[in-house]
């Protein structure tokens, strides 16, 4: 379902004209949950259309957020002459390892953070849907690509910054990212970089590449039995939902100003996909509205009651998937679920 | 200490760990294999065993509060195993990735409830003194080996669960209702099987043994509200190996990830440890991805 042409015009014009709208704070969680919705539109892609659900997307968006900070952590350094990143110096490194000198130049830094998510994606996914590993397999071996993801950072102290992760930016390619000024420039490229994000899916989604995707979710052997090949399906859609990741994860961190384990384990990386849950699978716009939603909501519940926020997340996950599969978006449709939701048991099993 | 005590110290670890693995996994292999369910809030069944048995122990002090333990961490996570299974994986078991994604609301509940009773930094169940010793070794090539007896206790709590569990699936007329249902659900219904009194039996039996392996885990370090979540990891690429709610498999499967992690970490960290885990288990499916087990069956997808 797409939305009214009126409507789509005036959230375009409310999200370009924020910055002046909203004070710089608002701006700040806006920007960051913009971020975020990049993540949430490759889960749609690859989960709502492809029936891939990947409990792994926080390792993409950590992958995109760690090859922009490593580059910003080098900024205006003499690298030449032997400088650090502070936080090797205090881990007794004596010299930048080889691996950081990949990340020197700001431009490539910028393709890697397309392409480095993008292709573990591709390789990572091959090596799991070409033996028709899926469904509830395929979650579990996700969630724990997370948590070695994540604990791998955590331990690698010296080489990633360990569980503080990396933080202390100040410029990019010369240019300062820390004023009022500049915030608002990062949260103008975010806003357009989700724009073109989802009408390139929308586009994507209208060709035969999306039918097949959604043929591959709702039958994957009788498109083999009709002689399609579904593996390149999958591996696109997933390779394509790491790539937006990883944008997503480059661009939180120039938000927030810091990328750390905790952004990227199992918790986040799941609570990635109840954003989804809670916008609507099955519908672009609802990835980003239930993202910009349940972030709304969780900045402002947990700053009044912590522990109440872990509750609602809980009980958010249990109502919305029993009794809500299609989101609030699929309140705004007519009742069209992906007929696997609606299909029975028995003819499951046959 | 003697390389070869070494070695066989490790290779004890790896297959105490795998029992710990097997007693975690167990109840999720057999509910997948009925259901193809998977449920993320049985790490939280370890964690309510771990505190029922530091519950119990207030109770029933003395050497023996951990037998009464066990029973009553198997009763209580199974009477909480059965509740979920009625009101959330019942009505959601036709779709399996949503049932995860419930149950992993449920499991996020429970950690924080007992983060809220118990507090974050965990409680802590201390051996009793009949489980306060090691065997060491003294001479020989073994020299230098110890076994403590704890280790020792939970391959025993292992085996009898996998033997007790066996015999039920294997002896047993409810065993036989399992086995049917596992191979073809409708004609297993339509011969008369209450297939879904054998989904929630077979559930509640799980997260039964999950509850009993919680009073091990108890004895082994302090409860938190997060201690299933350490386990439970572990236990899901068991079920991935062990192939669809097979008990062998499930065994063979639990040996493998405790045998590989114990004798990685001879040569590396535990963090690289838990990655090539991961890369063995894909490079594993990439061999069998039907697991080490395959059930036999005529369904093309199930």
């Amino acid at each position: 379902m797409k939305p009214a042409l009126p409507i789509t015009l005036l959230v375009l014009v409310l999200g370009a004209a924020a910055p002046w709208l909203i004070s710089a704070y608002e701006l700040s969680l806006l920007g960051r949950f913009l971020a975020f919705s990049l993540v949430a539109l490759g889960i749609m892609l690859t989960w709502g259309e492809g029936g891939i659900l990947s409990l792994g997307q926080g390792v993409f968006f950590g992958l995109g957020g760690y090859a922009l900070a490593m580059h910003l952590k080098l900024e205006g350094l003499d690298i030449a002459n032997g400088d650090m990143p502070d936080f090797m110096t205090w881990s007794g490194v004596s010299a930048l390892p080889t691996l950081w000198r990949f990340f020197v130049n700001p431009w490539l830094s910028l393709v890697y953070v397309v392409l480095v998510p993008g292709l573990f994606a591709a390789f990572f996914g091959w090596l799991v849907f070409r033996r028709r590993i899926g469904g509830v397999y395929f979650a579990l071996i996700t969630q724990a690509l997370a948590l070695a993801f994540a604990t791998l950072l955590v331990s690698q102290q010296a080489l990633t910054g360990g569980f503080n992760g990396l933080t202390n930016f100040s410029t990019f390619a010369g240019y300062d990212i820390t004023s009022q000024g500049a915030a608002r420039v990062i949260y103008l490229i975010t806003f357009m970089l989700v724009v073109a994000a989802y009408f390139a899916l929308r586009w994507l989604l209208a060709t035969r590449f999306g039918t097949m995707l959604r043929a591959t979710r709702d039958g994957e052997n009788r498109i083999r039995f009709l002689g399609h090949n579904p593996l390149p399906y999958k591996v696109v859609a997933f390779t394509i939902a790491g790539s937006l990741s990883g944008i997503g994860g480059a661009l939180f961190t120039l938000h927030a100003g810091v990328i750390s384990p905790a952004l990227v384990g199992v918790v986040p990386s799941i609570e990635m996909v109840v954003w989804v849950a809670v916008g609507g699978r099955g519908v672009l716009w609802g990835a980003i509205a239930g993202t910009l939603l349940v972030n709304f909501a969780k900045d402002e519940i947990s700053s009044a009651l912590p522990s109440l926020w872990l509750y609602a997340l809980g009980a958010l996950f249990v109502l919305v998937v029993s009794f809500l599969p299609g989101g609030i978006a699929g309140m705004f449709s007519n009742p069209r679920l992906p007929p696997r939701l609606l299909r029975r048991r028995q003819e499951v099993v046959e | 200490m003697h390389e070869s005590a070494f070695l066989i110290g490790q290779v004890f670890n790896g297959i105490s760990v795998a029992s710990l693995f097997v007693m975690a996994a167990l109840g999720l292999a057999l509910s997948f294999g009925l259901m193809r369910v998977i449920n993320m809030a049985h790490g939280e069944m370890l964690m309510l065993g771990g505190y029922l048995a530091y519950l119990t122990l207030l109770v029933v002090p003395g050497p023996l509060g951990i037998l009464v333990a066990m029973p009553v961490a198997f009763l209580g996570a199974a009477f909480l195993g059965g509740i979920l299974e009625l009101t959330v994986i019942h009505r959601l078991s036709t779709r399996p990735l949503d049932t995860l994604l419930a149950t992993w609301g449920v499991s996020l509940i429970l950690q924080q409830a007992a983060r809220n009773l118990f507090g974050a930094i965990g409680v802590q169940v201390v051996a009793p003194t009949w489980l306060d010793h090691t065997i060491s070794f003294s001479t020989g090539i073994l020299s230098g080996l110890t076994l403590p007896d704890t280790r020792l206790f939970i391959l025993l709590v292992a085996a009898l669960i996998l033997g007790g569990v066996a015999l039920l699936i294997n002896k047993t007329r409810l065993g036989l209702y399992v086995r049917a249902v596992n191979q073809d659900r409708p004609t297993a219904a339509a011969l008369g099987v209450n297939a879904r009194l054998v989904d929630l039996t077979v559930f509640a039996l799980g997260t039964g043994v999950a509850g009993l392996a919680g009073v091990i885990l108890a004895l082994l370090g302090p409860v938190t509200p997060t201690v299933g979540q350490s386990y439970i990891v572990p236990a899901f690429l068991v079920v991935i190996l062990g192939g669809l709610g097979s008990l062998v498999g499930t065994t063979i499967a639990s040996l493998m990830v405790g045998l590989f992690t114990a004798l990685i970490e001879i040569y590396v960290d535990v963090s690289v440890a838990q990655v090539l885990l991961l890369v063995f288990v894909i490079l594993f499916i990439q061999i069998r991805p039907q697991g080490v087990i395959a059930v036999r069956s005529r369904a093309l997808e199930g």
